[in-house]
């Protein structure tokens, strides 16, 4: 009895003390990692380098065109993707019982997998070589086609949590199927919706592959969307595969500036959610 | 289909208690008719001693079917026969205080000398003792057609009351002297005539516990 | 010389039929394959309230929902039989399920506030089937609403804030408001206070007996004291069959049917 007890307080000792270390592990690799970008990074951050365009090495420059090319791409990514992704996963939640919507939540799954520069592939294919030339647009499409599937998981998710009790209550009142749906399911399941949607802007913020293929990337200030584009990603790749010491801590900097960029959108993301009923 | 509940235990516990009840106040009116026809002031001090058990009973039955009704909620037969219990005991109480009063009457009877012998007088508190062992045992079965045979019964208590009081009134009109026995013995009388009619709201409740029929003020 | 009083409410009842709101002529129910209900035929009188007992799975809520139709929802069912509410069939081809459920509401058993506000949960109903034609005309009709289901004094300093912030006694009136504010004629509560303490279900109770001034409700129950305390007729299922339709006092008192009985005493193994 007595030894029964000794050792349950030691087995629950030892592991309640494993899972605290593996707990401060995990969060000491994240610490290390953000604190040595800002480490790095800090150093070559000026409002100068917030606002020009890249410029020679030697003469400083800045990467202005590739924040607004990242907005920019992020929109687009937003307006083509997001459509397809929430009205996927509401037909999936609200009305996918056949044998079509197992196969379009099938496909949805395998497409959450595929690697990001298959996409880029992909798009190349279908866009930048039909215009023959690289393009915001196409660079939008591809980061579309990877969030189309999260958004649309997600929303079927959220929309599959709102109870029965509330459709069948709006129902009991006459209301028809489509009403319930948008009057009543989407504003319950909103606030999950909008995390889900925030939650794949801040995935495909940090794609870096989809895009080489697609914007491409450029040295200047471009809103065109049938021109290249500058993004951060692609900055940071170009930067950080060059042999110059100022472009490293460029790219560093760089780096420091998209972590934030999705610091802000996750902040956003939960003062959203907060925000609802 | 049937299975063993809480409310059942206390049921049979109320019934068993109604039993008892109805026993004393069976061997009380017996016994204080014995005092009365064999003059033995003993027997009918007895009676008297014995009520308070009687009223004890009633109070332990009354708090019986409280708790049942506040604590177990019965429902249908179950709520009527706690209900019928509830209007029974009462009842047996009062016919018990009859049975007093008859020992009472036969005490202070037993001081002078016997007036006349009336036959009517065993003979009705015959009548009424076995009217109330058969209403008690219809009442704990639930035997609805045995209660009405019980209720017919009452007719010849009536009968009986009325031959006596008519003889007791000739009696003490024509001999003044006989006016204060008299009196008793027409109480007395008046007690079993009373117990018949008790006897008889047993026999209605009883048909009410078993059919849920008011048969009472209905003829 | 004795007259059982059996004969009272049978009266009663024949009376009914003359005047019957609903009337269910011999409804069996289906999910898939498995039959819910067994040829039920009953009549539910005007401004009475109707309990419906037994126990789980005997079909009760089934029943109840067949009468505004809301099994519809439920893939693979299927009723046959008629079930008339002012002697129209509402399983006739054809028929606006949307104008059914208007006339007959519904309130369930757990409380289904939509996440908006007080105010708008109660104007729903009257929004979707554009019931009122301006916005004092709305006002009005959400107020008389919450006022006949006894929160408007809670509510009225706050239409605003979220439904989701009233307590759960609260939300199943401001759901019973929500039902009466398009004004149906026949109410269905599915278990209404099954999940309420016992003072919001007094409160419940109390205004189900106010209720049935206006409207003809039809309440399923687990609990047997609340159909004696709320019911006119009670209504008992088992095994997806009616047993024994009775005026309530006699239902409780003196059921006629053995399994009843059985039930309501306490007896079913």
């Amino acid at each position: 009895m007595q030894t029964t007890h000794a050792r349950r307080y030691a087995t629950n000792a030892v592991m309640t003390t494993l899972t605290a270390a593996c707990a401060f592990f995990a969060v000491a690799v994240l610490v290390l990692i953000l604190g040595y970008i800002a480490y790095r990074g800090l150093g070559a951050i000026s409002f100068q380098f917030l606002i020009e365009t890249p410029k020679p090495v030697g003469e400083g420059g800045g990467i202005g065109n590739a924040i607004l090319g990242t907005l920019i791409l992020l929109a687009m990514a937003c307006v083509v993707g997001m459509p397809f992704g929430i009205a996927t996963g509401i037909y999936l939640a609200e009305y996918g019982a056949g044998r079509f919507a197992s196969l379009v939540r099938f496909l949805t799954d395998t497409l959450t997998g595929i690697p990001s520069i298959l996409v880029g592939v992909f798009v190349y294919t279908i866009i930048v070589l039909p215009m023959k030339q690289f393009s915001a647009m196409a660079g939008g499409v591809a980061l579309a086609v990877i969030m189309i599937p999260i958004v649309a998981r997600t929303t079927e998710e959220m929309i599959r949590l709102v109870p029965a009790s509330l459709r069948e209550g709006a129902l009991a009142l006459g209301a028809p199927q489509w009403r319930v749906t948008t009057g009543v399911v989407l504003p319950a399941a909103a606030s999950g919706i909008v995390t889900g949607a925030m939650l794949a802007v801040a995935r495909v913020s940090g794609e870096t592959a989809p895009l080489l293929f697609t914007a491409f990337g450029s040295r200047f200030f471009n809103v065109y969307l049938d021109q290249p584009m500058a993004s951060l990603t692609v900055q940071i790749y170009n930067y950080a595969i060059s042999p110059y010491d100022e472009w490293h801590a460029q790219a560093w900097a760089a780096t420091l500036i998209l972590m934030t960029l999705i610091l802000v959108i996750n902040i956003t993301v939960r003062f959203f959610t907060r925000q609802k009923v | 289909m049937e299975r063993h509940r809480h409310l059942d235990y206390d049921l049979d516990n109320m019934r068993n208690r109604v039993l008892l009840l109805g026993g004393k106040t069976e061997t009380a009116l017996a016994r204080a008719m014995f005092a009365l026809v064999e003059r033995d002031t003993a027997a009918a001090e007895e009676v008297l001693r014995d009520d308070d058990q009687i009223d004890q009973l009633e109070l332990e039955i009354d708090r019986l079917c409280i708790d049942v009704l506040a604590l177990r909620q019965p429902a249908a037969r179950d709520l009527r026969f706690v209900v019928s219990v509830a209007k029974v005991t009462p009842i047996l109480e009062r016919i018990a205080d009859h049975a007093c009063n008859i020992a009472r009457a036969a005490i202070d009877l037993n001081d002078e000398p016997q007036l006349k012998f009336f036959a009517e007088l065993p003979r009705m508190a015959a009548l009424a003792s076995a009217m109330l062992r058969a209403a008690l045992d219809a009442f704990t079965t639930g035997n609805a057609a045995e209660a009405r045979n019980v209720i017919d019964g009452d007719d010849e208590i009536d009968a009986l009351y009325e031959h006596m009081f008519q003889t007791l009134i000739a009696l003490m009109s024509s001999d003044p002297t006989t006016t204060g026995r008299g009196a008793r013995l027409l109480l007395i009388a008046k007690h079993l005539e009373r117990v018949g009619d008790y006897v008889t709201d047993i026999c209605e409740l009883t048909v009410y516990m078993a059919e849920a029929a008011f048969i009472k003020h209905s003829n | 010389m004795i007259e059982p009083r059996a004969a009272v409410p049978q009266a009663e009842q024949q009376q009914a039929t003359a005047q019957a709101k609903v009337s269910v002529r011999e409804l069996n129910f289906f999910y898939g394959a498995a039959q819910a209900l067994f040829n039920i035929s009953l009549d539910i009188s005007e401004r009475l309230v109707m309990a419906f007992i037994g126990p789980s799975g005997c079909g009760k809520s089934t029943f109840l929902r067949t009468l505004n139709r809301m099994n519809d929802t439920i893939p693979g069912t299927r009723a046959t039989g008629e079930v008339l509410i002012d002697g129209e069939d509402i399983y006739a081809p054809g028929l606006n399920v949307v104008d059914l459920r208007r006339r007959v509401g519904m309130v369930f058993q757990k409380s289904n506030p939509f996440p908006k506000s007080i105010f708008d949960n109660v104007a729903y109903g009257l929004r979707i089937n554009r019931l009122t034609t301006n916005k004092t005309e709305l006002q009005d009709r959400v107020q008389q609403a919450l006022e006949d289901a006894a929160i408007w004094s809670e509510v009225k300093d706050r239409l605003k804030a979220s439904a989701l912030g009233l307590s759960g006694g609260q939300q199943q009136r401001l759901c019973i408001a929500r039902a009466l504010a398009v004004r149906p004629e026949v109410l269905l509560m599915d278990e209404p206070a099954s999940a309420l303490d016992p003072i919001a279900t007094q409160k419940i109770e109390e205004l189900i007996v106010e209720l049935k001034k206006q409207y003809t409700i039809v309440i399923v129950t687990h609990n047997m004291q609340q159909a004696a305390r709320v019911s006119d007729v009670t209504a008992f299922f088992w095994l997806g069959k009616l047993i024994e339709v009775n005026a309530t006092e006699k239902m409780f008192t003196n059921p006629n049917e053995k399994l009843t009985e059985d039930y309501i005493t306490g007896r079913f193994g």
